[in-house]
């Protein structure tokens, strides 16, 4: 982890008719940190990624990525230039095998200008490096599941496919939509090392959890939100401590 | 009495996924080729076997126009995603354009064709593209209005002929020529199309249709694959728009019938939606029979109509989807 700011957000605000989904949030996102973003149900989590990847347009807020500034880019343009998510809803290629599934990202203007062994070569290689990049998330090669339809596979497979998505862009960032939701203990476990593993490989990670004892083993530092609000930002140890956290979460009376 | 069900089991010769398969032996070969060969010799062969009836010879010709158009619309609906009711939109356009390039350009045949196919494509992609991030019924209500509005433009403004059309274009030269032609314009399309959507440009495309977000957060325009597929289908359109006037050797505004939007839709119905050749089977099923009726005159439109009733009740998966269940699978009985 560097002091490099990778990602920062200012004031970035949006209302869906009169409720107001996410008002002034800013925060800042180290080079090469897990950083964690937290909140009950309805505090805007997933609206902050809509509104920074470009697939809802905030109503208010800049968005720099290394200094440049994105706000209101077109969603496709912002994976390009290395930010990528998850969907909390699984969204696979429902009708195609799982390895076909990662041939688009690598068809991507992006994958393609790495070419190299992700990027695929000219002539349909594209499905040995798909198989690779499979491996490499945790899908067995010689077994029959990365040749499976997307549909016919198992949550935690469809999960592991949504990463699989995003790395195959060979992405600076990931946005985690709740990657661990829906997903068994021994499933979990499976998944900590690969987000570990990317976290060595120098990407950078922001992950949207409820699963808070998961998070805070591989989070650098944590926000919370509630009601659009920013609430607490620092070490897991500190965010989970703050009196407005508590309160968030556990409701007037157990503070 | 014994109790036994049927079992269903698959050939083979699929290895782990579609599209590869391992081939040991001469039977293994032809069980893959021959559907294939038999639709195409069996297409090549019929201008020779019809010169017995002269009449039918111009039915395989616009037969072969709608399987074009069918190929166009199952393409958009079942790997884009996008019900594309713009069949007389492509007709109508090229078939103009053909007109335009022919009489007032004077360009011959094999120059107006091909050039009415692009531009009119690229033309017709152009008027659609405000609409593409319309989506289902909506976009199909667009594409619908489309060719209606143009020929009320042509007959108010009284414009490329008005109500009269363009007469006066060149016929062919040949009449093996002029059916050869759109036979072989037709078999290039199915299998061109059937290899399109198995490479990786035509998985991103039938990605656009499972899941345009996920496609969006691949770093893929949507829009820019969304006019790549309305382009393809607009040349199978404009092409078969093209031909038409050329074999009427007239451009009218009978080019923008709703019949070219129409049939297409009930051809993938009845073949097959999703299966590509199940397009082609199908106009080759509606298009002869529509004719066949004409015996029957007004009468024709009940037995049509209750024709496609039975399909969509009876067999509603298609007439391809099921035979090639049935081709691809053994099938016995089994005690329980």
């Amino acid at each position: 982890m560097s002091e490099t700011i990778l990602l920062s957000a200012r004031g970035i605000s949006k209302s869906f008719g009169g409720l107001k989904a996410l008002a002034d949030v800013s925060f800042d996102v180290y080079q090469g940190e897990i950083y964690g973003i937290i909140g009950p149900n309805g505090s805007g989590k997933t609206t902050l990624v809509n509104c920074i990847t470009g697939f809802i347009r905030s109503d208010d807020g800049e968005v720099f990525f290394r200094d440049e500034e994105i706000t209101g880019w077109p969603a496709h343009k912002i994976a390009r230039i290395g930010i990528t998510r998850t969907f909390q809803i699984m969204r696979p290629y429902y009708s195609l095998p799982a390895f076909k599934n990662l041939i688009i990202p690598l068809w991507s203007p992006r994958a393609k200008k790495y070419g190299g062994w992700r990027g695929g070569g000219r002539h349909g290689d594209r499905d040995t490096v798909a198989v690779d990049i499979l491996e490499e998330i945790g899908f067995e090669r010689d077994s029959r599941v990365p040749y499976k339809l997307a549909a016919t596979l198992p949550t935690g497979y469809q999960k592991r496919l949504e990463l699989a998505r995003c790395i195959a862009l060979r992405p600076d960032v990931i946005f985690c939509d709740e990657v661990f939701s829906g997903l068994s203990m021994s499933e979990i476990a499976g998944m900590i090392p690969l987000i570990e593993k990317l976290k060595m490989e120098g990407v950078t990670l922001i992950m949207i959890e409820h699963r808070l004892r998961e998070l805070f083993r591989v989070a650098d530092r944590v926000m919370a939100l509630n009601f659009g609000e920013k609430i607490a930002e620092g070490d897991s140890s500190e965010v989970i401590e703050d009196s407005r956290v508590r309160e968030a979460y556990l409701g007037n009376e157990g503070v | 009495m014994e109790e036994t069900r049927k079992e269903r089991i698959d050939r083979g010769l699929k290895v782990r996924t579609e599209g590869i398969y391992a081939v040991s032996s001469f039977e293994e070969i032809a069980y893959l080729v021959g559907p294939r060969l038999l639709l195409i010799v069996g297409v090549l062969l019929l201008p020779l076997v019809l010169e017995l009836a002269p009449y039918w010879k111009r039915v395989v010709n616009i037969m072969c126009v709608y399987a074009l158009l069918a190929l166009a619309f199952d393409f958009l609906a079942n790997y884009v995603g996008l019900v594309c009711l713009g069949g007389a939109l492509f007709v109508g356009v090229g078939g103009y354009l053909a007109a335009l390039f022919n009489v007032y350009l004077s360009l011959p045949f094999y120059l107006s064709i091909p050039l009415a196919t692009v531009c009119g494509a690229a033309l017709c992609t152009a008027i659609i593209l405000p609409c593409l991030p319309l989506r289902g019924v909506y976009f199909a209500i667009v594409t619908l209005m489309y060719p209606i509005l143009f020929s009320r433009i042509f007959e108010a403004l009284n414009v490329l002929g008005g109500t009269n059309g363009i007469s006066g274009i060149d016929s062919f030269p040949s009449e093996y020529l002029e059916e050869y032609m759109i036979i072989i314009a037709m078999l290039a399309a199915l299998f061109g199309m059937r290899r399109l959507v198995s490479q990786d440009v035509g998985l991103v495309l039938r990605g656009v249709k499972d899941n345009d977000q996920s496609v969006r957060a691949s770093g893929i325009s949507l829009t820019s694959m969304k006019c790549l597929a309305v382009f393809i289908a607009a040349l199978m359109g404009c092409f078969g728009g093209a031909y038409m006037a050329h074999l009427y050797m007239w451009a009218g505004l009978s080019l923008f019938a709703l019949d070219f939007s129409i049939i297409p839709i009930a051809a993938v119905v009845i073949g097959g939606p999703g299966t590509l050749v199940g397009a082609v089977v199908g106009s080759f099923i509606l298009v002869p029979l529509s004719e066949f009726l004409r015996f029957f005159g007004s009468f024709r439109i009940v037995i049509y109509c209750a024709l496609l009733t039975g399909f969509i009740v009876f067999k509603s998966e298609g007439l391809m989807v099921y035979l090639q269940r049935k081709y691809h699978q053994f099938e016995r009985m089994v005690k329980v």
